[in-house]
């Protein structure tokens, strides 16, 4: 394959290996011993869109089904009826190299689905024991129009999911995506599929413009509560959004508009006073980074000192349901002052709120070694953040990987 | 005294072409470009990414009229990157040096090159 470059020789590539590609991650899980860490990743993807034809199988709506069908067949065009498209380049134009090669790497003809291949990949090369996988060009499907093809596109892949993939390897968890633009639909998304294994909370794309305090979502949230799975809003990004549209680099559209609606609904929760509502509902932000969280504690408080008349189920600040809360680190702003980072870990209580992720394969991954090399963090806080937190969020079974494991400066 | 690793035989490495030798515990990328030759460890300042597996690209340029107004954007052909392929740092191909943030660098090596081929001094 030949990538386009700015020069007239392009680069051509023969092959591509995960596990090459990645040696130095290898290297660093080596040199830090983290096989002896256990590690869980909040965030990971696949591309559910290559597995397109089978997850279609699962649409229940003959209509869509049929429409579905004749799109991941031969297709009718550029346009997909089922997945909305947005403007984007996460790749940086081919630098980012994993993009256009990913077509090329082989992986066995085994029964094993790709995807958990390409997932034991990575994960090994990062010594990464549990992920919990979320799709790619489906965090996309909140924008779409049609709140039914939502609902019946996250349905099929949600049961192709539990049905197909989580089975094939305990090490693959997931958060399953709910359709919340139908909020009757999130709620049967969450009774049907909340036990199964391998389920170990649902997801919130939160680039939509359906508010999370809609009296519609109540039933669903406490149903969550009740069956204690956490729920997680991941960010993601819509160029075509009226306030994104005014900018005109990714660059500034990524930055933004990964972190703006994910600190809109999270001002939302925490205003309504949904924190008090459902207190034992965990939630859980993701891949927004988190330099937004000190950033929206402060505006909150210092607003809601003048303004508590607009907040009356709020018993203690804004800042402080939100040190309630749990984070995925990624893509963890690393500044050139640590001093920045090291206060942004005190503000969110870093040791037992936030939850180490990659967000592997994505361009702006992170390693377990931005945890891992901090100076300001002792070995709990280290091994809490990497792994411990996430299991006691998801209550997840560690046994398979670590038979006599114990919690981190012995927590329980 | 460094160590000297070989590289190629001249023939095998022209002009506009990379080569990755191993050294050790790493390995080192060694790029001969408009004629001279440039060596780097193949790590990434960053998260350590593999750097010099990455494309070799011209710095894009803004292209800013006299009246101040945006004309587009341009390649300079004059200053190569090295774009490491995790994330997509950039460092200049002369100098190693990291072009968002010059307070990092790539590790820079001492390239010479013989009758029968071409050194990495280490």
């Amino acid at each position: 394959m030949d990538i386009p470059t700015s020069d007239i020789h392009k680069m051509s590539v023969e092959e591509f290996d995960t596990k090459k590609l990645l040696v130095n991650a290898a290297r660093q899980r080596d040199r830090r011993k983290l096989e002896d860490v256990l590690i869980v990743d909040v965030d990971c993807h696949h591309y559910e869109n290559e597995s397109l034809r089978d997850i279609i199988q699962y649409i229940e709506d003959p209509v869509i089904k049929q429409t579905g069908l004749v799109y991941s067949g031969s297709g009718t065009g550029a346009q997909s009826p089922l997945i909305p498209g947005v403007v984007g380049y996460q790749d940086i134009s081919g630098r980012v190299m994993r993009y256009p090669l990913r077509k090329l790497e082989q992986t066995p003809a085994d029964g094993t689905h790709r995807d958990i291949h390409l997932s034991l990949k990575w994960m090994d090369a990062m010594g990464v024991d549990y992920v919990s996988m979320f799709p790619t060009p489906m965090l996309l499907l909140g924008l779409h129009p049609q709140p039914e093809i939502e609902v019946a596109m996250s349905r099929a892949y949600n049961r192709w999911l539990v049905e197909q993939i989580l089975p094939q390897n305990e090490r693959i968890t997931s958060m399953l995506y709910l359709p919340f633009n139908d909020p009757e639909a999130s709620y049967k998304m969450v009774r049907d599929f909340g036990d199964r294994p391998g389920v170990v909370g649902f997801s919130v794309v939160s680039t939509r413009y359906k508010p999370v305090y809609d009296n519609a979502y109540m039933k669903t949230y406490r149903l969550m509560e009740e069956m204690g799975k956490p729920l997680a809003f991941h960010a993601s990004y819509n160029w075509n959004d009226p306030l994104l549209g005014a900018t005109n680099r990714f660059l500034i559209t990524h930055a933004m508009g990964f972190t703006i609606y994910n600190a809109m609904h999270c001002a939302n929760w925490v205003i309504n006073g949904l924190p008090e509502r459902f207190p034992k509902l965990k939630v859980i932000w993701i891949e927004s980074g988190l330099a937004w969280v000190p950033w929206l504690m402060q505006r909150l408080d210092n607003d809601y000192k003048m303004r508590s008349s607009e907040a009356p189920s709020l018993r203690k600040l804004p800042s402080e349901y939100m040190q309630d809360m749990y984070y995925s680190s990624q893509p963890m702003e690393v500044p050139n002052d640590l001093d920045v980072l090291e206060m942004t870990f005190k503000m969110i209580k870093a040791e037992t709120q936030l939850c180490w992720c990659s967000d592997y394969p994505h361009w702006d991954m992170d390693l377990p070694s931005v945890i891992y090399d901090l100076p300001f963090l002792d070995e709990t806080a280290k091994r809490n953040i990497l792994g411990e937190n996430a299991r006691k969020l998801f209550d997840l079974d560690v046994s398979g990987r670590f038979p006599d494991y114990r919690p981190p400066g012995g927590s329980a | 005294m460094a160590r000297e690793i070989f590289v190629a035989k001249s023939d095998d490495l022209p002009d506009g072409e990379r080569k990755i030798v191993p050294n050790g515990n790493s390995e080192i990328g060694v790029y001969r470009v408009k004629g001279s030759l440039y060596a780097y460890q193949n790590l990434c300042a960053h998260q350590g990414g593999p750097a010099c597996e990455g494309l070799l690209m011209a710095k894009v340029e803004e292209v800013i009229a006299e009246d101040k107004t945006y004309q587009g954007m341009r390649f300079n052909h004059d200053e190569m990157h090295i774009v490491c392929p995790w994330h997509g740092w950039e460092y200049d191909l002369e100098t190693g040096v990291m072009v968002a943030d010059r307070t990092f660098r790539l590790r820079k090596y001492d390239v010479v090159e013989k009758e029968d081929g071409i050194y990495v001094l280490a």
